[in-house]
């Protein structure tokens, strides 16, 4: 059903659809809506046949969501930011353990400095815990990931994040199509786990895993990406054929046909990176664009075919690996290696902790990628005049003082707009 | 055991007369009191050969414990077990010791898991699957207490079991929360002004559980493993949250006998130092009276985790831990009056 709603509301109207038995969340900003409304519908009995557990930490959510799926029920938690890091511990045992539970990631900025609004930090930070992370770039794809995330999951016996960016989708209200409960019923089976502590037939899981079998433990949570690889692609054709909607897969491509040069990106910044593109290609610019969907497992031949053969590459990421580099740009760098004639992927950091992505900057970043090429990161819209004062007065003297508070006490005497 | 082959039993002449002892096994009791363990319908939930040290008094506890709660429950029981000696010593990949739907996460979240277990079994309608969780003291008291507290307040239908042997054995003997005072471990070594673990740290559990108001909070030790049967039984006729904190030496950690891992689990109740009490919404309902008092001196004694204690007359810290024996006895009224032995 068409509505106008809220992306949290219509992610929770999701994930009822899908008939989970227990959820279980913290709250944290900008997941709240999402577990709210679930709550809401469990409590009011829309949602039957589900437990809503209200927990002391994302750790304690995590860890409860490993205990009932562990016990072969359908297991749902979301969490963003500082919640993730804090249930770090069991994001790794859960996908150690081959546990399908599906989370919503709110993405967000990490602290310190602490920061609420979005980007890609968080996400990044859980890149190689063996969750699969599915990218949404609108609240519908939200709405359709979710629903493919139960069954990709189920299929495979791992964990999936879907990576749904805080604010700009979580708490934006846009046209979603909402499917009906038999449409969803059709699509994704009950859960039929593979393993289950059971006392009718018992047995153990967390045993102790020596060096004797750990490799062979570990190629295995690969393997089961690489299964997922090929899954993926599969789930959503037949989420097309019966949705009729365009929605996950591995990768879209956009007005790539004879483009010259492609970004790559993940998330809601490809809308507006396909109405730059439109402007662009308006002026004769051979631009187009590869939204990467699946980031874990990374789709590496299925981009590298998307890529060969262009001039220039530009990876724009939403968060950084500090010391090192956009994690996309070196995933995208890895994929293009070994290739004859590929372009080098020119790398650029954008909308940290919020700051907004506009089309003028991005225009201005593309032109610059064909006339000149950048080494290393490119920081979109960086104040560079606030950064060399404070490296001058950091360099002045011993105690400078928080870095943080220094920036803002400078932008407060000089308006931003100067 | 069926009647045919009774028939052929041997019968033998009682010669010793125990009853009233703390002896497990004791054939003079009937058969509604002896141990699950007596029996040979018994679970045996932890069988054996798994790799504990010799005189391991949690993989006594835990296999009294688990056992009665499988007969409590008919063997509907999923045990979630805390990462700890426990833990390791019983799945050595591709080993099991545990003949029980187990499973292990981590060593912070036993109590979190076990929630979800919970609420998987209650959603699927399997009302008659009980949950018992377990843990050691580092697993309880310190990393795995927020999610512990968290369980205890939302009243999950869990019962939590720590196996309290006052440190981090399986890590190499470091202090916990729950180390006592002047103890030796290797974080509180015996050297410099005060030698060991300092005084007035520490936290005690069963008092903190208590404080959340739950419908059952236990002390138990494995000197007396058919009050530890009985509460865990009693436990598991209650729904709700639950908490039973059983005391089991450690020969390895303690630097004690491996033989005396019972007989110091006697002594600790019986100078008042571990008093054996149970709760109920808050509230203690009974304790275990003291028989023959020791002073603490001589629960100490066969430790050397406090020997440096006893190097050259007596150290004055013996009468600040006699001290917290006596305010114990005062506090649970451990001590026999007329007719409460």
């Amino acid at each position: 059903m068409l509505k106008q709603v809220e992306g949290s509301i219509s992610t929770a109207e999701a994930i009822g659809l899908c008939r989970p038995e227990v959820i279980c969340a913290y709250p944290i900003t900008p997941q709240t809506h999402i577990v709210e409304g679930l709550g809401r519908m469990v409590r009011s009995g829309e949602l039957k046949n589900c437990e809503f557990i209200n927990v002391e930490s994302e750790f304690g959510a995590l860890s409860a969501c490993i205990g009932s799926s562990a016990a072969g029920a359908r297991t749902y938690t979301a969490t963003s930011s500082q919640g993730l890091l804090f249930m770090a511990e069991a994001v790794y045992n859960a996908s150690g353990m081959g546990l399908p539970i599906v989370m919503t990631l709110g993405t967000r900025a990490i602290g310190a400095p602490i920061n609420i609004w979005n980007d890609h930090s968080d996400a990044m930070s859980m890149r190689d815990a063996g969750w699969m992370q599915l990218f949404a770039e609108t609240n519908q794809e939200s709405v359709d990931l979710h629903i493919q995330a139960f069954r990709l999951a189920e299929a495979v016996s791992m964990p999936v994040m879907v990576c749904v960016d805080g604010f700009i989708l979580t708490h934006a209200v846009e046209r979603v199509d909402v499917p009906a409960q038999a449409e969803v019923d059709a699509f994704l089976p009950p859960y039929d786990p593979v393993q289950v502590v059971d006392p009718r037939e018992p047995i153990s899981i967390g045993a102790m895993v020596g060096p004797d079998a750990f490799t062979e433990v570990k190629y295995l949570q690969n393997y089961k990406q690489n299964l997922a690889l090929k899954l993926i692609p599969d789930l959503a054709s037949d989420f097309k054929k019966r949705f009729g909607r365009d929605s996950g897969g591995l990768l879209r491509t956009y007005r790539t046909e004879d483009a010259e040069m492609v970004v790559v990106a993940m998330g809601s910044v490809n809308g507006t990176i396909k109405d730059t593109i439109d402007e662009m290609r308006a002026d004769g610019f051979s631009i187009g664009l590869v939204t990467l969907v699946s980031y874990r497992p990374f789709p590496t031949e299925e981009l590298r075919n998307a890529l060969k053969g262009r001039k220039h590459v530009v990876v724009v990421d939403k968060s950084f690996a500090i010391g090192m580099g956009g994690q996309l740009a070196a995933d995208v760098d890895h994929a293009l290696r070994n290739v004859d004639g590929a372009p080098h992927a020119l790398s650029c950091i954008a909308g940290l902790g919020g700051r907004p992505i506009t089309r003028a900057s991005l225009r201005e970043l593309f032109r610059k990628a064909r006339k000149e090429p950048w080494e290393g990161m490119l920081f979109l819209d960086l104040n560079q005049k606030v950064v060399a004062t404070e490296i001058e007065h950091m360099g002045s003297m011993r105690r400078s003082g928080p870095i943080a508070e220094n920036l803002l006490r400078r932008l407060s005497v000089t308006p931003a707009a100067e | 055991m069926n009647d045919a082959v009774k028939e052929l039993e041997p019968t033998q002449k009682l010669k010793f007369y125990q009853k009233g002892t703390f002896t497990v096994g004791n054939r003079l009791v009937s058969d509604s009191d002896r141990t699950v363990q007596a029996s040979l319908d018994r679970s045996n939930a932890i069988t054996c050969g798994h790799r504990a040290c010799q005189g391991c008094g949690e993989a006594l506890g835990a296999r009294y414990a688990v056992d009665a709660a499988m007969r409590a429950t008919n063997g509907n029981l999923i045990v979630v077990n805390a990462t700890g000696c426990l833990e390791v010593f019983t799945t050595p990949y591709p080993e099991t010791a545990w003949q029980v739907a187990w499973v292990h996460s981590l060593f912070g979240n036993a109590a979190a898991v076990a929630t979800g277990v919970a609420a998987a079994m209650r959603v699927k309608g399997r009302k008659e699957v009980r949950v018992f969780a377990q843990g050691g003291d580092g697993g309880t008291t310190d990393i795995g207490f927020g999610c512990l507290s968290g369980m205890f307040e939302r009243n999950d239908d869990v019962l939590y079991v720590c196996y309290d042997n006052e440190g981090y054995m399986n890590t190499g003997v470091q202090r916990s929360s729950a180390t006592p005072p002047a103890a030796r471990t290797a974080t509180t070594d015996v050297v410099g002004a005060e030698p060991g673990n300092v005084f007035g740290t520490g936290k005690s559990l069963p008092k903190i559980a208590m404080a959340h108001g739950i419908p059952y909070v236990a002390t138990a030790t494995v000197a007396d493993l058919h009050d530890l049967e009985r509460k865990v039984t009693k436990a598991m006729s209650i729904h709700g949250a639950r908490y039973i904190h059983v005391h089991v030496p450690c020969p390895l950690g303690w630097g004690a006998a491996s033989h005396d891992t019972i007989r110091l689990a006697r002594l600790a109740v019986e100078s008042g130092f571990f008093p054996v009490f149970e709760a109920e919404h808050g509230v203690v309902t009974g304790s275990r009276k003291i028989r023959h008092r020791i002073p603490v001196a001589e629960y100490l004694k066969p430790q050397k985790r406090f020997a440096h204690l006893f190097k050259g007359g007596e150290d004055p810290r013996v009468a600040r831990l006699q001290e917290i024996a006596d305010r114990n006895i005062a506090e649970y009224d451990l001590l026999a009056h007329e007719g409460n032995v």
